[in-house]
């Protein structure tokens, strides 16, 4: 029975891992190339699932309304990049985190005026709805393995795309040292659009992918976005692989503290305690592992900076 | 904030000597005297919202110590405030609600978290920084959200204001107005006193240029410390008056986009002027009250007007306001 729990959660684990992957993957991108802190991007996550349920109720296809919200995430996010990103590349930080910050404001509580402040819901695909038996008593819902394989599909994907492609290289190189890059005859505003954009659909993906399982609502990309940034933060900030690794890491970790937080400090303590102490510790594991992390190594795990 | 020159300016002349102290001094006037207005007009609402503004602002002139001198953007600033109205609201679950204790433990309780995860943050530097900061931030919340001893994420309501050595001060507001207020000119006197020092030069000169800092003798990372320190005990005293103003504590207090707002509010004034920080919460708040009296989704105007501001204005609503200023002696 608590093999049976322990796969459960791993997998739910995993599942949170790759989620965190897709958000993680653009805004380290985008951070490595562009030095730019994008807090918008937690938005465009939700952007993407408020397409996908628009989208289906115009359509009533699952993949026709993930292909349409897809396309509608992208533009959405090269028009945020021209109207507005582009001109604070070469601003600071400090900048950068008000003018996102004023687009978060306008776009969470926008959503609520266009589809009000109640939660939405978006059915998965007929063929992908209800559980699987994965061994003996063991069902597991087949929607939650698709975003699993989905995300790993993609993780494989941009990991081809960023190690044995010549945009890849580009992006590698505009990670490690932007202007020599455009020094070189690069049209590097181009190439920064196009990470952009790119980092915008993958978060939008990562939205409508997650919306069978999460209600829709305003501000639903909100906490996650601090959890990619712990991502890109212990990953090291621009490398893909780093990503990668740090969000399964941290979705197994929260996942895995959360459910059995509990469970192992019962042994320690009585079972009242450890009911209240339990979950403050499983919600600052991660924030520990974080700190632990960059207290050893204050440039993440896989930085790919090389100063 | 954008660019050496505008940030410099204001820094210099604040550590100068009292040149400026009229502005300061009619503002803190203007606080004094709203009290008076609100009991001429019996408008009790206008006494509340000026609390808030001087609550805030508590926590912003704080705040404005780390961002405007030290050029240390902290995203977690509201987790202090959050630290401090839950040790009021802790303390007082537990039957213990008298200032004298709660005061100082609002205000430790911040400084302890502040040194222990200052410690990890000041290692690193400028985007690490913030992000680093923004997730200890998020960590103080969600720890708050699973006490469920304490009210969880439904928050934690306070049987009643503190007391002063048994003395129920802050239960009519006005006494507890003034002690607010005592609070700012407090926090703004110790903040100036603190960049003019020595302490603050080397906070600022960290700022510039932080290896030849290193370079000329000074431990920076430890004088970063010692401001992160005092600014988010500052903050956990603002998060006492907050707790004891509501009468009421909840995991939002901490939420990162509360600390968010408290950059907006330093930035909005102007940073590295502390003045600029008061006026910027003030600035804040009451175009949250106003434009949430015409539009229910209120944000959804501000957030363009931050954009706006960034894109196209520099300097905060100071640096507005003087190149106006300016234009207009010129015409």
């Amino acid at each position: 029975m608590a093999g049976t729990l322990l796969l459960v959660q791993f997998l739910n684990g995993l599942q949170l891992g790759v989620l965190l992957f897709l958000i993680a993957a653009g805004l380290t991108l985008v951070f490595g190339v562009m030095n730019f802190i994008n807090l918008a991007h937690g938005v465009q996550y939700m952007l993407g699932a408020y397409l996908a349920v628009a989208f289906y109720g115009v359509v009533g296809n699952f993949l026709l309304a993930l292909v349409l919200a897809l396309i509608a995430a992208l533009a959405f996010g090269l028009l945020l990049e021209i109207l507005i990103f582009r001109h604070l590349y070469d601003r600071d930080h400090l900048d950068q985190i008000i003018a996102t910050f004023g687009v978060i404001l306008f776009l969470n509580h926008g959503v609520k005026v266009i589809w009000g402040a109640a939660p939405l819901t978006l059915p998965p695909p007929d063929v992908f709805a209800g559980s699987l038996v994965l061994m003996d008593g063991l069902l597991y819902p087949v929607w939650r393995l698709v975003i699993i394989a989905a995300g790993l599909a993609v993780a494989a994907g941009l990991y081809g795309a960023v190690n044995f492609t010549r945009v890849g290289m580009l992006v590698r190189a505009g990670a490690t040292n932007a202007p020599m890059v455009s020094a070189l005859g690069v049209n590097i505003e181009r190439l920064f659009m196009m990470v952009f954009g790119i980092g915008a659909m993958l978060a939008g993906f990562a939205g409508i992918m997650i919306a069978p399982i999460l209600s829709v609502e305003p501000g639903m990309g909100d906490n996650i976005l601090i959890l990619a940034f712990v991502v890109i933060v212990i990953g090291g900030i621009g490398s893909i692989r780093g990503a990668f690794i740090a969000a399964l890491l941290i979705g197994l970790v929260d996942t895995l503290g959360r459910s059995f937080a509990v469970d192992i400090l019962r042994l320690a303590m009585g079972p009242s305690p450890a009911r209240t102490v339990g979950p403050a510790i499983a919600s600052m594991l991660i924030y520990l592992l974080m700190a632990v992390v960059l207290y050893v190594r204050p440039e993440g795990l896989f930085p790919a900076k090389g100063r | 904030m954008t660019g050496a020159a505008m940030s410099i300016v204001p820094s210099d002349r604040a550590a100068g000597s009292g040149r400026d102290v009229a502005g300061p001094l009619l503002m803190f006037m203007m606080f004094a005297l709203v009290p008076l207005v609100a009991a001429l007009t019996a408008d009790r609402y206008l006494l509340d919202l000026a609390a808030r503004v001087m609550i805030f602002a508590v926590a912003a002139v704080a705040l404005d110590l780390l961002v405007g001198y030290g050029g240390l953007i902290s995203f977690g600033h509201a987790a202090f405030m959050g630290l401090g109205a839950y040790a009021v609201g802790i303390l007082s679950a537990h039957g213990i609600d008298d200032a004298l204790v709660s005061f100082p433990v609002a205000i430790v309780v911040s400084m302890l978290f502040a040194w222990a995860t200052g410690v990890v943050c000041l290692r690193t530097k400028g985007a690490y920084f913030i992000m680093i900061t923004l997730a200890f931030g998020q960590m103080a919340y969600f720890v708050a959200t699973s006490l469920a001893p304490y009210g969880g994420d439904n928050g934690l309501t306070i049987a009643a204001r503190n007391t002063l050595a048994g003395w129920p001060l802050f239960k009519s507001d006005r006494p507890f107005y003034y002690f607010i207020l005592v609070c700012l000119v407090g926090t703004y006197l110790l903040c100036r006193t603190l960049v003019a020092s020595r302490f603050g030069r080397v906070v600022r000169g960290a700022r510039e240029n932080a290896s030849r800092m290193a370079t000329i003798g000074f431990k920076v990372q430890q004088f970063q410390l010692v401001a992160y320190v005092i600014a988010g005990g500052l903050a956990g005293m603002s998060g006492f008056l907050l707790a004891n103003s509501t009468e009421f504590v909840s995991p939002a207090y901490m939420s990162w986009q509360r600390s968010g707002e408290l950059i907006i509010m330093v930035i909005l004034g102007g940073s590295g002027t502390l003045e600029g920080a008061i006026i910027g919460a003030a600035a804040y708040l009451l175009t949250e009250e106003w434009l949430s009296g015409i539009i229910e989704n209120w944000q959804v105007i501000f957030g363009p007007v931050l954009v706006l501001v960034v894109l196209f204005g520099r300097g905060g609503l100071m640096g507005m306001a003087t190149r106006l200023w300016r234009w207009w002696a010129h015409v």
